[in-house]
């Protein structure tokens, strides 16, 4: 590819850093270190055998995978066949696997082998899969028509796929969890996320020579974004599965010589447990970044000894947008509840229930203008509808947050809290229909509430509140049961507590407000 | 009851909420298999240090000695 053509796609970011730097490690999984030669040939292989299997332009690929090279590789090999690629988090229970599968109509399955006897009990019935891949150990695979990820990628042919994608496409559907129980997969075409990922690598100040560090999900957009903005650099992606075991990832970290911590306050609230039990310094670390929930002012004090160096990043953002808004980190003293301003290229306002900006210091709901909007829900016209609201310029949108603001005189943004009842718990957003739904299934459960109570390491807790029809004979282990089978780890609740009856209001509808 | 049959039940009660003895494997990754994830591996330390009175140095807090039942017992009988 020659030099003066501009980028327009995502995946041309691999194109250029392999180019660049042919030997240069990109990737160091699990401490495996692979170069850009390597991570582009297996990508343009994968492609290749994407293609031969049938997967066409605008095709729905899902990734239901844990952190691994196989998801890195497949993340662009998808893009590199001209298809859409929908990751999926590896702890999603079968009923929301087979949804989301279904939602997006997928053509295509990457997954790990660890996790094929929850992806092979739903197989049968999404008819629109073509092709199913998995990594990790074949001999737990005993059907022929899922192929090992290996085999898949043995195929000779290094070049890229030929294929049409210009960068008004989709580039990936990104399920989050939405306030009406099932959830909503937001479209991003080359054309937003390619902009997103140049506003952020803008304002956090990367270079090539940064070594970012990735604990958090690839299914998660913050995650996923980490890869986005190391490749698009050229710079070092150092990707582990979880944060699990900080004493491994405080080896990698020294390791390596990590240079950017991407962090949400969980991952914080531990860090500054262990550092009150043993002191921790990592001075190579040059950036911190937090999002997902707000960063307790008392935190920074902690997070400035054990990373003496850093510049801190307090960010605000929604899937919807990828990123709103950011703190300079020079202010983080001078406004520590502030999220800052709007990211490089884009615009916020804060608007009144009629539509008009409010002053300076009062509370409305902040909308959002620019380049790395989502197109919309995919299959939700009138969901999109209500998020993606008219702006001023003929045909354009405004992102609707459906969350409260404040601005103070000089533009920064603090956020007041949620308009819906969405929980955040651990930097992950559980939709309490969701969790309810899943109560309501089981035989002998009357009513079920679920809140969000406050809590020091997970930011917000999930509880229920459950009405047992008492007959049944039905006990609250066995919904916890129900619960782990069907929910994400961080959904289920952690508190349960039975009762006689819930709240009612005039009109009869559960009453969550005086739960606590 | 014995070590190891204390830190299944636990495991079972607190994280596949079932005493189906079948559900756990003494091998399997927790982690891998979903079975804890990362704020669980906390609650475990927690458990292992109040019924074993052992210390878990942030140093050990690693798969080798806490990823799966075979590995946590390991780490305890290490530990006494």
């Amino acid at each position: 590819m020659g030099k003066i053509k501009p980028q327009r796609l995502l995946h041309e970011g691999l194109h250029l850093s392999a180019a660049a730097y042919p030997g240069k490690v990109a990737v160091i999984v699990e401490g495996k270190p692979y170069t850009y030669q390597a991570l582009s040939d297996a990508v343009n292989r994968l492609a290749n055998y994407l293609v031969e299997q049938g997967i066409k332009r605008g095709d729905r690929c899902a990734i239901y995978m844990d952190n691994t090279w196989a998801c890195v590789v497949s993340v662009y090999a998808i893009l590199a066949a001209g298809a859409v690629f929908v990751i999926i988090n590896p702890q999603t229970k079968k009923d929301k696997l087979h949804y989301v599968l279904t939602d997006c109509s997928a053509a295509a399955l990457i997954s790990d082998t660890h996790l094929y006897s929850v992806f092979n009990s739903v197989l049968a019935d999404v008819t629109s899969l073509r092709c199913v891949i998995a990594s990790g150990d074949e001999n737990i695979i005993q059907d022929s028509t899922i192929v090992a990820f290996d085999t898949a990628i043995a195929a000779a042919n290094t070049d890229s796929p030929k294929v049409a994608t210009i960068a008004s496409d989709i580039a990936a559907l990104i399920y989050t969890s939405g306030s009406t129980g099932n959830p909503k997969g937001v479209i991003h075409t080359h054309l937003s996320m390619t902009f997103a990922l140049n506003s952020l690598i803008e304002y956090l100040r990367l270079s090539p020579d940064d070594r970012i560090l990735v604990v958090l999900p690839l299914a998660f957009d913050y995650g996923l974004y980490q890869l986005l903005m190391s490749v698009q650099l050229g710079a070092t992606l150092v990707l582990e599965r979880s944060f699990a075991f900080p004493a491994v990832i405080f080896k990698r970290m020294k390791e390596f010589e990590v240079s950017v911590f991407p962090g949400v306050p969980t991952i914080y609230s531990m860090l500054i447990a262990a550092h009150g039990r043993s002191v921790l310094e990592f001075p190579a670390i040059k950036r911190v970044t937090n999002t997902a929930a707000a960063l307790p002012s008392e935190y920074i004090t902690a997070l400035k000894q054990i990373f003496p160096s850093a510049l801190i990043y307090k960010m605000y953002g929604q899937t919807e947008c990828k990123r709103v808004c950011y703190l300079e980190p020079e202010l983080a003293d001078k406004k520590p509840t502030s999220v800052g301003k709007a990211i490089p290229g884009t615009e916020v306002f804060i608007l009144d229930k009629q539509g008009n900006q409010v002053k300076p210091g009062e509370a409305g709901i902040l909308h959002v203008r620019g380049p790395h909007l989502m197109l919309g829900y995919w299959n939700l016209p009138d969901a999109t509808n209500k998020t993606l609201v008219d702006g001023n310029l003929p045909r354009e949108k405004y992102l609707c947050t459906h969350d409260w603001f404040k601005m103070d005189a000089d533009g920064d943004l603090y956020f007041l809290g949620r308009s819906d009842d969405i929980i955040k718990t651990r930097g992950e957003k559980v939709s309490p229909i969701e969790v309810e739904n899943i109560i309501y299934a089981i035989k002998g459960v009357k009513e079920v509430a679920v809140i969000g109570v406050a809590d020091d390491l997970l930011g917000q807790a999930v509880k229920c509140f459950v009405a047992l029809d008492s007959s049944s004979g039905l006990d609250l282990l066995h919904i916890k049961k129900v619960c782990a089978a069907n929910l994400e780890n961080f959904m289920v609740p952690k508190y349960f507590e039975i009762v006689e009856s819930l709240p009612k209001t005039n009109t009869g509808k559960i009453d969550k407000k005086d739960l606590k | 009851m014995e070590l190891r049959d204390k830190l299944r039940a636990f495991i079972l009660e607190s994280y596949l909420f079932t005493d189906d003895q079948t559900q756990l494997d003494d091998k399997a990754s927790f982690l891998q298999s979903g079975i804890i994830d990362s704020t669980g591996i906390l609650e475990l330390i927690f458990f292992l240090e109040e019924q074993y009175g052992i210390k878990v140095a942030d140093e050990e807090m690693i798969p080798e000695n806490l990823d799966s039942v075979d590995n946590v017992m390991k780490f305890v009988s290490s530990k006494k």
